[in-house]
């Protein structure tokens, strides 16, 4: 597939990369010129980008097949195009619910919807990578924007702490992830991920191993999985909650995308190595993810377990090592995402001034305080646990599917004691929204009818995609295929 | 007609879904909703029955629409004569509980109503699915309806209740899901005849029939894995209590016939005896723990567990029948008892959870020592106690004879011991169940509690008039219910004792 010379129909491919960049500098200076008074004129603005790059990524930017660009820098292709049409979809979502938490908070500053995009722009960077330099520039911008999200509320001790710690374990990993990258390419001589994949024949050498190793922690520090977990908590409970809802999901695809585009592209040659390490790391993930979140009492930190475990149930996919396994592995990505944007959704809604919303026993009598949050937070809590009608069970469904596709006999058994494990701090949310009465008097929860409707047709998504699982499914076989 | 299948799953769940959206508020249009779909719930079985063709074993009502073309999966519905009369007693069941709610539940009584219509709904689909995955789904879907029906409206210890009851089938099911899986993959597609079709290796059907034995073994509920029931029962509400015990018990049963012994005949033959040995140590250890109980639903809930055993025994004895006397004539027998066993304790401990019911809302007291000399207050009312208390001991002319005295005789065909021990059921049933009526029901009148009793309300009345009437219709007239089950019992024994070797 050679590189196509760069003309400016060439770059249709890379529209919403483009557009984004223009937005990014548009919403930075009406913000300037706008002032204190007229605040909500950023939020706004921003939404209203976001569904422009979506409406100008649906109508040029979709591919007939494969093809590279910049020099064979960046690839584009109908996987790269769908994603970042989630992406749009994920951070306008997270941006919504987030205004009025930002509001109470007097966080509602300019820069946070900037910097919002510049992380979006770091992962459509990533997923369309097809260079080693090219990956390593969308983790950064996607890294250095989030690191300073989380340290956004700069007033706060608990948020300045978690920003630091994220910021020096995450240069840790950036520094593994280029150590192995430079082992890679001083061993292939090439930058270019489909150039290392055609160069990767034979039995691999220790230098390769040795560079794909660092490379695998980098990847499963970025995910989180255990043992490289040990930011995510911390992170996620630091963090203002707004800033955890987006962490918590649009990153989540980037990162899907980092291993396939790593691993399962670039390094696909060592497939056998990798995945044994990563079925490691997977047994690892679910039962420290799963045992660990059972004796949290405060729900952020209980949902970063939670993510941890359903992380590990990622990392399975990518185990089994086949196209069908990138396709549970994505299918459960976005299901992950969709859910998760729901979950943090409700803690945003729950909260208000001066009042964080994020122990568990905040939730106590949520059904009397709040019918529609309640039956909300109870959908997506019966989906993370793998209950049907809900989708989350088709997703742990295919990652099982696969495995034993791949006869990965120990990893299905310990999966599946693991979901049963996890479905028990599931249920406790569930317990202390419906069982048990109001503990104390809570400030009442958030009214706004926009963003209730947003999180009633989130949880709605939930209740649909279970019922009638095909489509989706099938479009995420599809575009691994591609 | 066409789609009977559909409207029987989709009826009540679509009640149940206006009845939440209803409210609270509009709970009298509500409650006549509840009412109306569940007894046309009822009514639509009538065509089904009369429309079923007793003389083959081949699936009837059969729809069929692609769901999942991915997974090769159907929304496939389809029923013979082992998901029949399960249907029938599901959709007779409910109206009970319908009316058994109607004054006693004041709090949330629009979601209390729609979780019991919704749960209808997919027991019906669990009954009727012809693919495994569709199967599973209504499997799995109906814990959500009973965990809040046993969180929300249960007794003290409600929250360990359900929790524990929820865990503990989640974890049979999961297991049972890997096992689904497994064999989908083999076969390539979820229907449960391929499945049923699939060559297996003597080691795959061991560790599969292992597998689907945890999810069943724990919804039966089977010795050693049945402490959540008790648990579960005491707390339930009275209709909790009585769908717990009438029909998801039943699933467990429905799970071994349908799934284990097709799939897995030869690990089924070599394991019989484990299964065996946990039926009559149900039947009988059981039975003397239901002998010390203090609560009466605690009693009726080890005498389910008891009864239970009957419906596994009869389904593996067909193994021994076989090996002993090298025919397969009789062994069918073992099967019919444990089909007949189903339907029948279905209806008595359904009843009997709701006589307990009926004296809970006047004392507010499930124990036994809180009663005494209730036929004194309440003749109407101890009448058919004592009916249904015959019954749950296997009086002949009640349906609890019928399933009992099957299961028994086949027992004997294999061997004389496990006939001998399980018809100690006869003397410890006996026992524990005419202990509780000569203390609850008669004797002198207790406490002025029971002194102020008054008798059934027609509410009441009609409720256990109907039961009543169930009971000894199965119990002097079996042959109808038998007949229907004929052809497919049949067709299951061939499957069962056939080697896929």
């Amino acid at each position: 597939m050679p590189a196509n010379p760069m003309t400016l129909e060439s770059l249709a491919p890379a529209i919403a990369e483009i557009w984004l960049i223009a937005a990014i500098c548009i919403v930075l200076l009406v913000d300037v010129f706008a002032g204190e008074r007229r605040r909500g004129l950023t939020p706004t603005l921003t939404l209203l980008a976001l569904a422009l790059g979506a409406a100008l990524t649906v109508q040029y930017g979709e591919v007939a097949r494969r093809t590279l660009l910049f020099e064979g820098l960046y690839v584009a292709d109908e996987l790269g195009w769908a994603l970042k049409l989630a992406g749009f979809l994920i951070v306008a979502v997270a941006l919504l619910y987030s205004r009025a938490y930002l509001e109470n908070r007097s966080i509602l500053r300019g820069e946070y919807y900037v910097l919002s995009l510049t992380a979006l722009l770091g992962i459509f960077v990533l997923v369309s990578a097809n260079s080693l330099l090219t990956l390593y520039i969308g983790v950064e911008l996607l890294a250095l924007s989030v690191y300073s999200m989380v340290a956004f509320d700069r007033d706060s001790g608990v948020s300045a702490e978690s920003a630091m710690k994220y910021f020096v374990l995450g240069a840790l990993a950036s520094g593994a992830l280029l150590y192995g990258m430079s082992l890679i390419y001083g061993l292939t001589g090439t930058l270019s991920l489909s150039e290392i994949a055609a160069r990767l024949h034979g039995p691999a050498n220790p230098g390769l191993i040795l560079g794909l190793t660092f490379i695998v922690v980098a990847v499963a520090f970025k995910l989180g999985a255990v043992p490289f977990h040990m930011w995510l908590p911390d992170v996620y409970e630091g963090a203002p909650t707004s800033v955890t809802l987006f962490i918590g999901t649009a990153p989540k695809i980037a990162y899907f995308a980092l291993a396939l585009r790593l691993l399962a592209y670039g390094l696909g040659g060592l497939v056998s190595e990798w995945s044994q390490m990563l079925a490691a790391l997977a047994v690892l993930t679910l039962i420290v993810g799963n045992v660990v979140a059972i004796v949290q009492t405060n729900l952020k930190r209980m949902l970063a377990y939670s993510t941890i475990a359903n992380i590990g149930f990622i990392v399975l996919g990518f185990v089994a090592g086949t196209p069908e396994g990138y396709s549970a592995a994505l299918y459960y990505t976005l299901v992950y995402v969709l859910v998760a944007l729901g979950s943090f959704g409700v803690i945003l809604l729950a909260a208000s001034k001066g009042f964080e919303a994020d122990r568990l026993d905040d939730y106590k009598g949520l059904y009397q305080r709040d019918p529609m949050l309640a039956l909300a937070m109870m959908v997506l809590m019966f989906s993370t646990a793998g209950v049907p009608p809900f989708v989350g069970f088709w997703a742990k469904l295919r990652i099982f599917q696969v495995l034993w596709e791949s006869n990965h006999l120990w990893l299905v058994v310990i999966a599946a004691a693991m979901s049963v494990v996890g479905a028990y701090y599931y249920l406790r949310v569930i317990k202390l929204m419906y069982f048990d009465p109001p503990a104390q008097a809570l400030p009442p929860t958030a009214r706004s009818t926009g963003v209730r409707f947003a999180l009633g047709l989130n949880a709605l998504a939930v209740l649909a995609l279970g019922l009638l699982p095909g489509p989706l499914l099938d479009l995420c076989a599809r575009l691994i295929h591609s | 007609m066409p789609h009977i299948l559909s409207i029987l799953i989709w009826l009540p769940i679509t009640a149940g879904i206006a009845i939440l959206l209803l409210g609270d508020r509009q709970i009298g249009a509500g409650r006549w909703l509840a009412l109306i779909a569940s007894l046309v719930t009822l009514a639509l079985t009538v065509p089904l029955w009369a429309h079923f063709d007793t003389a083959t074993a081949a699936l009837q009502f059969i729809e069929k629409l692609p769901w999942i073309p991915r997974f090769q999966a159907y929304y496939a519905l389809g029923i013979d004569g082992i998901s029949l009369p399960l249907i029938v007693l599901t959709a007779f069941m409910t109206v009970p509980v319908v009316i058994a709610g109607w004054t006693v539940i004041e709090s949330r009584p629009a979601q209390y109503y729609a979780a019991f219509l919704i749960m209808e709904g997919l027991m019906i689909g669990v009954f009727s699915a012809s693919d495994a995955l569709l199967f599973y789904f209504f499997w799995e879907a109906m814990l959500i309806p009973m965990f809040l029906i046993i969180g929300i409206w249960g007794g003290p210890r409600r929250v360990y209740a359900t929790i524990k009851f929820f865990l503990y089938t989640f974890l049979g099911s999961v297991f049972m899901l890997a096992a689904l899986i497994y064999m989908y993959v083999k076969a390539g597609d979820y229907s449960i005849a391929s499945l049923q079709a699939l060559p297996l290796t003597l080691l795959e059907q061991r560790w599969i029939f292992l597998a689907l034995m945890l999810a069943f073994a724990v919804k039966v509920p089977m010795f050693p894995v049945h402490t959540w029931l008790p648990d579960a029962h005491v707390e339930a509400p009275t209709g909790g209590s009585v769908i717990l015990a009438a029909i998801m018990l039943k699933m467990g049963g429905y799970g071994f016939l349908r799934f284990s012994l097709p799939i897995a005949p030869d690990a089924s033959r070599e394991l019989d005896l484990l299964v065996i040995a946990l039926s009559l140590i149900a039947v009988i250890y059981i039975g003397f723990v239901a002998l010390v109980q203090q609560d009466m639903k605690k009693l009726i809930a080890y005498s389910s567990i008891a009864h239970m055993g009957f419906v596994t025994l009869g389904a593996f004895v067909i193994y021994e029948i076989v090996a002993a006397t090298h025919r397969t004539q009789g062994a069918g027998m073992g099967l019919d008892g444990a089909m007949v066993q189903m339907i029948s304790h279905g209806l008595i401990s359904g009843a009997l959870f709701l006589c307990v019911g009926v004296l809970y809302d006047r004392v507010h007291s499930r124990q036994i020592a809180d009663y005494g000399g209730v036929v004194n207050t309440m003749p109407v009312f101890a009448t058919f106690m004592v009916l249904f208390a015959l019954a749950n001991t296997g009086l002949p002319g009640t349906s609890g004879f019928v399933g009992e005295f099957l299961v028994i005789i086949a027992s004997f065909r294999a061997s004389f011991w496990y006939a001998a021990l399980a018809a100690v059921t006869l003397i410890l049933g006996a026992c524990y169940t005419l202990w509780l009526v000569k203390r609850v029901v008669f004797g002198a009148v207790a406490n002025p509690k029971v002194a102020a009793l008054e008798d059934l309300n027609p509410r009441e009345l009609v409720v256990l008039g109907a039961l009543a009437a169930a009971v000894l219709l199965v119990g002097i007239w079996p042959a109808p219910l038998l007949k229907v089950m004929q052809p497919t019992i049949h067709h299951l024994l061939t499957q069962a004792i056939a080697t896929k070797l």
